[in-house]
């Protein structure tokens, strides 16, 4: 195991793969692959927030079910705390799972609905830690307040929650086995704006309290931008940019990032009349059948003859600043 | 404003449930004029839909009805109109795009056949007619190959594409009014940013009035010209989009504007916490409380904010905002 220092991130991912079997045309039984994510690497240090953003079916929950092993990975090492969590088995893996957890999307769902809040927000420590019933019972009180959730309301059943109140509960779960890293798939989409801001505070005061990292999974890049340090860019399985929060934001360099960015209606007035908005007609290709380039070239407004030839590679170009566009070089400045 | 295409007039819905009647829409006041593009806010459960469902005359069977107050379209009163005419209307005149596009389309029929058959059914064209302008129509929404694809049936389509669809299908009959009701939900940004762009387009193009439903700030600012916030059944505030984000009177909507983390044109490395509007949308059995419905969440709160329904405050440019406290919001 390598040793613990502060420069060392929390969780570092190697070239991460999950592939799914499709079943394709007539042909018997021949199977072809959908990777879902397919050879991603990325670092996250201790007490910062990732962001994952990227169209729907890029991969994003895939790449988080896999990092918290809740899906088969077909190649790459999660490193956690520097082991790599997903050779674990027995009492090893047990311990590698109380230190990360998942906050789901959907608090109506996800919560089991036979179970009172404080059944729910206990059944991780149950599972995973040998503590006595005295320990659990304070630590779920304890979590019930940290998530501002009353003690009279410990006794309720999920339908009784409103949705913010609910999503306080899995976070509450979340929380129980003091965990180091934090998954959050769209945690507050499911909520209504003033909900969200609640649980957005909330989620942010819990990071300093206990020094959480969090993989934070979001569509609404207003959100992202609030809540992450840095920011990876997915499309169709690859990371296709990865910067801190800054440089993300205000120099993208991916023509899918700036495309993304600018696609965001917004109420300041002054970025509305600046934004120039940049079109990427058509469809993402299939999955399964991928082109041999860059798989954003059949959209991308900039793409020349070499694009739709070679795959670019995800490549350093700034202080921290990864990108793969082949018409992005050392200088890092946008193609468009 | 000239003679409004659409005046709605103290219109007041009630809904029928377990917990007796209750207004779900409570004295709503409105004007739209032809061209123009108004958009409705509000959090989950504000009534929305049901302004819009009201309009149509397809409020829910035997829960919902108009109680009272005047729709106005064109000079014809429609609360009091046949549902013959309703239907009538509802073809040529209105038309409504809902929310989540798989449910309304007839998943085996293809898109073809279910645009030429509004076009047959409403604008009486034959069946090669239809046909050949359905297939142009799938071009006006910018589906790529058109022409090749009205013969797609609704699962070989993306779920922006299928919206496409069911835009065409509205623009069919060439309504003066198009209802959007929260169009791009459960689409990637990339797509709703298309899918805006084509409602600008048909607007400036056919001058067709748009009453978008939205739960999202951002997209009131880039698609309308005035916004109507609504809270608990009743309009909170209403005014032209720029001058109530300057500057909102209400203190819902000062909260809706600011709770959210918004993206703008150059980021710093500052991040304060959001602005909380604490507590929930209150019941539906609350809704007609002759006191502001706002009250238990509302940091401007006096006395005064339990006793009565606030009155309408009216500000310069046609802003007005229901709230005792709203010259000094
Ligand atoms: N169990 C599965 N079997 C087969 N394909 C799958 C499976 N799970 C996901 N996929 C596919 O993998 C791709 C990535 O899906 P994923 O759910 O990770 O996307 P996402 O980025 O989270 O999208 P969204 O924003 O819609 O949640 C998609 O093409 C999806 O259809
Ligand atoms: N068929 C129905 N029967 C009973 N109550 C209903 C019915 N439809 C809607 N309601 C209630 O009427 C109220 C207003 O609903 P409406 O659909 O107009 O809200 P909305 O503002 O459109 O919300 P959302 O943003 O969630 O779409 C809600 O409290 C809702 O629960
Ligand atoms: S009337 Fe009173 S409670 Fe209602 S919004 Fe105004 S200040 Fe707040
Ligand atoms: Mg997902
Ligand atoms: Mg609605």
């Amino acid at each position: 195991m390598a040793r613990k220092t502060d420069a060392a991130p929390l969780l570092d991912v190697e070239n991460l793969t999950v592939r799914f079997a499709v079943k394709r045309g007539s042909g018997w039984g021949h199977k072809s692959y959908l990777y879902a994510v397919d050879d991603i690497s990325f670092a996250v240090k201790r007490g910062e927030t990732l962001a994952i953003v990227g169209e729907s079916g890029s991969g994003k929950t895939t790449a988080a079910l896999a990092i918290a092993r809740l899906v088969n990975v077909y190649k790459g090492k999660v490193n956690l705390d520097g082991t790599d969590i997903l050779h674990l088995e027995g009492e090893n893996l047990r311990q590698a799972r109380t230190k990360v957890q998942f906050i789901f999307q959907d608090p109506y769902s996800s919560l089991n609905p036979r179970l009172r809040a404080e059944a729910i927000v206990r059944e991780p420590l149950d599972s995973l830690s040998n503590k006595s019933d005295k320990e659990c019972k304070e630590i779920v009180n304890r979590l019930f307040k940290a998530v501002g959730l009353r003690p009279e309301q410990l006794r309720l059943f999920p339908h009784q929650f409103s949705g913010g109140q609910r999503q306080r509960i899995g976070i509450a779960r979340a929380l129980a086995t003091q965990p180091e890293l934090i998954i959050c798939d769209e945690p507050v989409s499911a909520l209504d704006v003033a909900v969200q801001a609640q649980i957005l505070n909330l989620l942010r005061k819990l990071q300093t309290e206990f020094g959480l990292t969090y993989l934070f999974i979001s569509h609404d890049l207003g959100v992202v931008q609030h809540m992450c340090d840095s920011i990876a860019v997915m499309y169709m399985g690859k990371i296709v940019e990865h910067a801190n929060r800054l440089s993300l934001f205000n120099n993208p360099l991916h023509p899918y990032t700036a495309a993304l960015l600018s696609a965001v209606p917004s109420v300041d007035k002054k970025r509305r009349e600046s934004a120039k908005r940049i079109l990427i007609p058509g469809d993402p290709p299939d999955p399964v059948n991928l082109p041999s380039g860059c798989r954003f070239a059949n959209r991308c407004p900039v793409a020349q003859a070499q694009c739709s030839e070679l795959e670019p590679d995800l490549k350093m170009v700034a202080d921290g600043h990864r990108i793969a566009c082949h018409l992005v070089d050392e200088d890092a400045k946008s193609p468009l | 404003m000239a003679t409004p295409l659409l005046k709605v007039e103290n219109l007041r819905v009630e809904l029928t449930t377990r917990d007796g009647v209750v207004p779900v829409i409570d004295d709503l006041s409105f004007e739209l004029g032809a061209g123009e593009s108004i958009s409705f806010v509000g959090e989950s459960g504000c009534g929305k839909s049901m302004t819009a469902l009201g309009i149509m005359g397809l409020l829910p069977e035997g829960i919902g009805r108009i109680a009272s107050g005047t729709i106005t379209f064109d000079g014809e009163e429609l609360t009091t109109a046949s549902e013959k005419r309703l239907r009538d209307i509802r073809g040529n005149e209105i038309s409504m795009i809902f929310q989540e596009p798989m449910t309304s389309l007839n998943p085996v029929y293809t898109v073809g056949e279910q645009i030429a058959e509004v076009l047959r059914a409403h604008q009486g064209l034959g069946h090669k007619a239809a046909w050949e302008r359905a297939g142009e129509l799938l071009d006006a929404v910018r589906i790529p190959n058109a022409k090749g694809r009205v013969g797609d049936y609704p699962f070989q389509m993306s779920g922006g594409q299928r919206q496409r669809v069911m835009i065409a299908m509205a623009l069919a009959c060439e309504p003066k009014i198009l209802i959007a009701d929260e169009p791009t939900t459960a689409l990637d940004v990339t797509v709703q940013a298309q899918i805006f762009d084509l409602l600008r387009d048909l607007r400036t193009q056919t001058g067709t009035s748009i009453i978008l439903i939205t739960h999202d700030m951002g997209a009131v600012a880039e698609m309308a010209e005035r916004m109507i916030v609504m809270y608990a059944g009743r309009m909170a505030e209403i005014g032209p989009v720029d001058q109530i984000i300057e500057h909102a009177h209400h203190p819902y909507t000062k909260g809706l504007i600011s709770c959210v983390p918004h993206i703008v044109s150059t980021l710093t490395d500052e991040r304060q916490d959001l602005t909380e509007v604490p507590g929930i949308v209150p019941s539906l059995k609350d809704f007609g409380k002759n006191q502001c419905l706002f009250a238990s969440r509302c940091k401007y709160l006096t006395q005064q904010c339990t006793k009565g329904r606030p009155p309408s405050i009216k500000f310069e440019n046609g802003q007005l905002a229901d709230c005792w406290q709203a010259e000094g919001v």
